[in-house]
């Protein structure tokens, strides 16, 4: 059952008009920025717990806002629906980044560029809801463009130093990429609907006429993919998530937690039918999930970067919830998202309050013993580590949990082996993270000890709020909210006991590599050598996409600047002139001004004339 | 006895080959100009000849145009001419060459 209503798009709308104060009146009134920025994003999840209550069991409510696109036969409305999935996402994204919302003022105050910064951010969160809300794919794409340009935006955000801004436009470029398997999945759909005479992106026509769909299915949903390993960083296209740590760190909770990475996930989770017509390419998502997962689980342990640890943490927390997908686990995946955008939200403001009580010192090595000197940060992040290590009855364990069961009873069992595994790097990794942060000697200097200091409430509020929900977000009963897709089945008590064993092991030893034995870490690099610093060195992915796309590109770029460009094109452009010049030059000849010699070509003309006359 | 057209006609174009000859290898510009009017003038003869041959007016009549026309044309020839010499002190036509290229 679907109710029509009319004020589904004020969600979308209110953060749109945050932009339009931010940009416009902001510059002037930063006081009014730090009520207006995170108050209308607060106002729209109001709005979303308002509209959660009024839709329909099992329906739908949507909003036909106008009708955008009519081309020939193809027609694409401006029209958001909220279901049982959109409306969890939408609860989220608004929820989450209200938080985000808050902790900024607090994280932001005194920055040059704080109504800008607010700008961008309620920007984001526009896109966000458009994407998630969005009744047609080519409205959600508009939403998907509009992620990718906040997050260029706002990676970028402190532009002055050329290392943002190159990590802004590598999310850009890199984003770029999958948006092009995107544009084309979508193409493809158009174009086998169109030959039917169904000439829409509606997702809910889409799933009426799917079986027109079946035989491209396995072709639209590997494009699809494509697109979403760009937005939700996957293998191969992840590189760009590790680099948008440059940006401020709330801006890092924003883009990990309630958006932007998501969107891929939440996009496969909405066209579950299509690819539930393609089992060879849901295959394709739950492999490249696991190896994902593994991957960027084993690089974030050797990480000193505060930021770079969470930031590998997500993209194999990503995988995680490909995997779930892969595996046709779409609750669980979706549920996964769910408590993921709490917990890393809640890890990386904990570590934004971290590093800006240490005057923006993001190296591990000079953190250490700040658990009794930041008292609420320490209490709340270690909710978030019980809850992403997956230690019961902290949320990470239900979502993951219910993936990893999926995996290992699925086509694959060896891909649930690997997410097992997965599971004791991440324990291993966050408690590595949450120990040298807050156990042991502090090895920050004197100057930095003076000045280190709990955060002002405005931003321990958020992670205290997040803490619960790290806490509790495991009850949610989301799954059975999206009504069971697929056949997902709950873990029995022995795979719990297995998991939470993993979990144990994994931040246990951190505690004795890094607390209990702190020379041993270092002793353990030294015995691994090579493949220790291939880890650390993230096992030289950006090189290797250095060398093998970036300097060819730019060797194609130079020899057709210094070579093709002005020896070929110049070259056909002045060859033209010289041809048509030397000719003229030739011609000009017969001008020689005398008189004379132009009676005799006359005469010339007339006896040729003449004769043609007689002869014929 | 009257002579026949063939002479006339003869006569004209024996004039017309002088007047183009003239054209092309005199130097002097007058001379050139003079060259053309007995051209013309050869035209004409022809013209008359073949219209008293004819029996028709119509020759003479066209001689009457081309008399007029040639009348103008030295008005402005000489004109022409005139100007020229004042500028270059010339009349040779291998030096009057500038309008080229």
């Amino acid at each position: 059952m679907v109710i029509e209503t009319t004020w589904l798009g004020w969600i979308v709308a209110l953060p749109a008009l945050g932009v339009l104060f931010n940009v416009f009146v902001g510059r002037r009134a930063t006081g009014a920025v730090e009520l207006v920025g995170p108050g209308l994003v607060g106002a729209a999840f109001a709005l979303a717990v308002w509209a959660a209550l009024r839709r329909p069991e099992g329906g739908a409510l949507h909003d036909h806002v106008y009708t955008w696109i009519v081309a020939g036969p193809f027609r694409a409305e401006a029209g958001l629906r909220l279901d049982a999935l959109a409306m969890v996402m939408t609860l989220v994204v608004t929820g989450v980044g209200f938080l985000i919302h808050i902790y900024s003022v607090g994280y932001m105050h005194g920055d040059q560029g704080f109504a800008r910064y607010f700008a961008y951010l309620n920007l984001f969160t526009t896109a966000m809801l458009i994407l998630v809300l969005a009744d047609n794919l080519v409205l959600l794409f508009v939403g998907w463009e509009g992620v990718g340009l906040c997050s260029y935006l706002l990676i970028g955000f402190w532009y002055e130093k050329p290392e943002n801004a190159a990590a802004g436009k590598k999310a850009f470029l890199v984003n770029r990429v999958g948006d092009a398997g995107f544009l084309l999945g979508l193409f493809l759909i158009v174009a086998t609907l169109g030959n039917h005479g169904i000439w829409t992106l509606d997702v809910a026509a889409l799933e009426q006429h799917r079986d027109l769909l079946r035989e491209v299915a396995p072709w639209v949903c590997l494009l699809l993919f494509v697109g979403a390993t760009g937005k939700s960083a996957q293998l191969p296209l992840y590189v760009w998530l590790p680099d948008a740590m440059a940006g401020p760190t709330p801006v890092s909770a924003l883009i990990h937690a309630a958006t932007m990475v998501t969107a891929g996930v939440y996009m496969i989770a909405r066209l579950h039918f299509l690819y539930a017509l393609a089992p060879a390419a849901l295959a394709v998502v739950a492999v490249v999930g696991a190896l994902t997962a593994l991957f960027a689980a084993a690089v974030a342990t050797a990480q000193m970067d505060i930021k770079k640890v969470l930031a590998y943490s997500t993209v194999s927390q990503l995988g995680y919830m490909f995997l779930g997908l892969g595996v046709g686990a779409t609750g669980a995946a979706v549920f996964h998202l769910v408590t993921h955008a709490f917990f890393k939200a809640l890890l990386f403001l904990g570590a934004g309050s971290v590093i800006h009580g240490l005057g923006g010192e993001q190296d591990m090595e000079r953190m250490g013993g700040l658990g009794t000197r930041m008292r609420i940060t320490f209490v709340t992040m270690a909710a978030g580590t019980l809850a992403i290590a997956g230690v019961p009855p902290f949320s990470g364990f239900f979502s993951k949990d219910e993936i990893l069961w999926n995996a290992c009873a699925g086509a694959f069992p060896v891909l649930g082996v690997i997410g097992l595994l997965v599971a004791f790097l991440t324990a291993f990794y966050t408690g590595r993270l949450f120990c040298m942060t807050f156990f042991g000697e502090c090895r920050a200097s004197e100057d930095v000890q003076h000045h280190l200091h709990e955060s002002p409430a405005v931003m321990t509020l958020p992670l205290v709020v997040l803490a619960v929900l790290a806490c509790a977000g495991g009850f949610l009963d989301v799954p059975g909210l999206l009504g069971g897709e697929g056949h997902e089945a709950h873990a029995p008590l022995a795979f719990m006991l297995l998991a939470t064993a993993l979990a144990a092991g994994g931040l246990g030893l951190a505690w004795a590599l890094y607390v209990k034995w702190p020379g041993l870490p270092s002793l353990v690099a030294w015995r691994l050598g090579a493949f220790y610093r291939l880890v650390r060195d993230k096992f030289r992915v950006d090189e290797l996409y250095d060398a093998a796309v970036v300097r060819p590109v730019f060797a194609l770029a130079e020899v057709s600047a210094t070579r093709i460009d002005p020896q070929l094109i110049d070259g056909a452009v002045n060859g033209a002139g010289r041809v048509v010049s030397a000719t003229s030059g030739a011609w000009r000849r017969y001008q020689t001004g005398n008189v004379q010699h132009y009676a005799l070509s006359f005469l010339a003309g007339a006896l040729a004339l003449l004769g043609y006359w007689v002869t014929r | 006895m009257t002579p026949p057209l063939a002479w006339y006609l003869g006569l004209s174009a024996v004039l017309f080959a002088i007047g183009v000859l003239g054209v092309l290898i005199r130097r002097n510009v007058i001379v050139i100009f003079m060259a053309i009017e007995l051209m013309l003038n050869a035209v004409n003869l022809s013209f008359v000849a073949l219209a008293r041959s004819l029996g028709s007016m119509d020759g003479q009549v066209i001689v009457f145009f081309v008399m007029t026309v040639a009348a103008a044309e030295a008005a402005v020839g000489l004109a022409i001419i005139l100007s020229m010499f004042r500028n270059r002190e010339t009349t040779n036509a291998d030096e009057l060459a500038t309008l080229k290229w």
